[in-house]
């Protein structure tokens, strides 16, 4: 073969493997970013209502067992499996989220104190099956996980300090009556919580990560695999943008 | 020509060689004195950790020696090296061979003296730099054979050289920090008083993670189940990051938060007032007796009585176990 085959050769074997590197990491890179939507929350009156729900599977193919968030579009009231949203910097923040999840201890109790929002505490109703409120709405800043089985999973935004204990169903009323099929509605048969907190976006843009702190990817080493570890089930991004 | 002939042998009419090895000698011994003042003076004082704490400034230290220690040999090397490219290079239409090496036994005996010297003396630094600064800020164990001098006692109060214990915890992907001395209350944040000697106890709620306060020079292994200890003495004023040093997760990376060396009085009054606070929000009542390690997988262990109900979903009550239901 002569040199300049030789060379042109060599030159293709290069490019073939850079390619077939840019391939996978792209591949890779944009499998575990793209298929995520992004839903984004607009001010109104110097506040966004985020609305999201916790349940205790998802209505995917490939993981339909793992926990999961789901966060509710703010103009078409559907539940998107995404765990990515967007508030304006500077903004109250109001977030509301449905717990459809049964309880699951913390691992650390100090996050039984809701840290971060406003006033430092939450407001939770839990509601029975049939949608029926369980006494009144409480406002608290300490939901004790290990005095009753009553927090099914956490929302932390640990850069910005916020660290909230999300309720489970009332324990006795969560007993074989949680919702089975994704996502959860209020009226699909499940015992639930609804718990309202409010805390202020920072005036930092960019993306800042949330979590749920306790370890609940089942099937996994003491369950901090899984939907712990993947974006879209119980991890996720508030982006911050400009107002 | 033989190989004992030399250029000049051959040709009859070279100069007489020059003293290479006084020059030689004399451009090293000249630029190693530079060097070292530099690295001493100019760039020891910017060297990392900093001087922040008392494992930082030995750190610093240590870096510092070592490098005055292994500029000669940096640069006796390199200087030969051009040295002998500049003046031993061949010159034009000089094709004869170069004159035959011959042992040299000064040389090599200067060589394996000079360079034992230097390993038996680092051999011998390192030793007592790990043991004066009580383990150098790294994790010695559960039961450390290097300690700070200091009063260990139930509580701490300022002025008294009483130890303050911290005990640091990791989990994905999150540190707390409990001070028993302060009626074990939780912190997101490592405040810390100056110049009080301070036994960090690490240990981790999940995986492995490694407790990293870089500023203070103090850099520990947080295991599951493992009280690691380790010692530091803040001596400056001024704020610092913890970071996670072993990859942990997906949030390895965003596994940090922060902390302040303040004045003895005023981390007094903010301990006191953060354990009034985790009192009167209950938390505090909420939180496990103080312990040195926490079994990750079993609550009554941890001392409290969990209401447990039967037929509950999820995990019932308790973690997921190890074999819950299978391993991925």
């Amino acid at each position: 073969m002569s040199v300049p085959a030789r060379a042109a050769a060599l030159i293709v074997a290069f490019l073939l493997v850079v390619g077939l590197g840019v391939f996978v990491a792209y591949y890779y890179i944009g499998s575990a970013t793209t298929q995520l939507t992004t839903v984004h929350y607009a001010a109104s009156r110097g506040t966004v209502h985020v609305v999201l729900q916790e349940d205790p599977q998802n209505n995917t193919a490939t993981r339909p067992d793992w926990v999961s968030y789901y966060t509710q579009d703010p103009t078409s009231k559907q539940w998107i499996h995404t765990t990515l949203f967007s508030v304006p910097a500077n903004t109250r923040v109001d977030v509301t989220i449905y717990g459809y999840d049964g309880c699951t201890p913390l691992r650390n109790n100090y996050w039984s104190k809701v840290q971060g929002t406003l006033g430092d505490t939450v407001t939770v109703q839990q509601f029975d099956k049939n949608n029926h409120p369980i006494g009144g709405p409480k406002t608290t800043g300490l939901i004790n996980s290990w005095s009753d089985c009553n927090v099914g999973h956490t929302f932390a935004i640990p850069d910005l300090g916020v660290f909230v204990p999300v309720a489970s169903p009332n324990a006795e009323n969560s007993v074989n009556n949680l919702c089975s099929s994704s996502p959860c509605t209020p009226t699909s048969g499940g015992a639930y919580s609804l718990e309202t907190f409010s805390f202020m976006s920072p005036a930092q843009t960019g993306p800042y990560r949330w979590q749920c702190l306790i370890p609940c990817g089942g099937g996994f080493l003491h369950g901090n695999g899984g939907p712990m570890q993947t974006l879209g089930w119980m991890t996720g991004f508030m982006y911050v943008d400009a107002t | 020509m033989t190989a004992a002939d030399t250029p000049a042998e051959v040709g009859g009419d070279a100069k007489a060689e020059p003293p290479h090895g006084w020059r030689l000698f004399f451009i090293w011994l000249i630029l190693s004195l530079a060097a070292s003042l530099v690295i001493w003076f100019a760039w020891k004082p910017h060297l990392p950790p900093g001087d922040m704490s008392s494992s930082a400034r030995h750190q610093q230290f240590d870096i510092a020696v070592l490098a005055v220690a292994g500029a000669p040999v940096v640069i006796g090397v390199v200087l030969y090296f051009i040295y002998a490219i500049v003046v031993w290079r061949a010159k034009p239409g000089d094709d004869s061979d170069g004159a035959p090496i011959h042992g040299n036994t000064a040389v090599q005996a200067t060589w394996i003296i000079g360079t034992s010297a230097i390993v038996l003396f680092l051999a011998v630094f390192g030793t007592v730099e790990l043991i004066g600064p009580a383990g150098a800020g790294a994790g010695e164990g559960p039961s450390p054979i290097w300690t700070l001098a200091g009063t260990n006692s139930a509580t701490w109060t300022p002025g008294n050289n009483h130890i303050l214990q911290v005990q640091v915890i990791g989990q994905q992907w999150v540190w707390t920090y409990r001070y028993p001395q302060f009626g074990g209350f939780e912190s997101t944040v490592l405040d810390l008083p100056i110049n009080t000697p301070v036994e960090f106890h690490v240990t981790s709620l999940d995986v492995i993670h490694s407790f990293w306060a870089y500023k203070l020079g103090v850099k520990a292994d947080a295991n599951p189940m493992v009280d690691n200890v380790a010692f530091t003495t803040p001596e400056a004023l001024g704020g610092f990051e913890v970071r996670c040093n072993e990859l942990c997760g997906i949030w390895h990376g965003a596994m940090y938060n922060s902390g302040q060396v303040m004045t003895q009085s005023g981390f007094e009054t903010w301990a006191t007032g953060v354990r009034a606070k985790e009192q009167a929000s209950g938390v505090l009542a909420a939180l496990p007796p103080f312990a040195l390690t926490y079994d990750p997988t079993v609550i009554p262990q941890l001392g409290k009585n969990l209401v447990k109900i039967v037929g509950v979903t999820g995990a019932a009550g308790y973690f997921y176990g190890p074999s819950n239901p299978v391993q991925p």
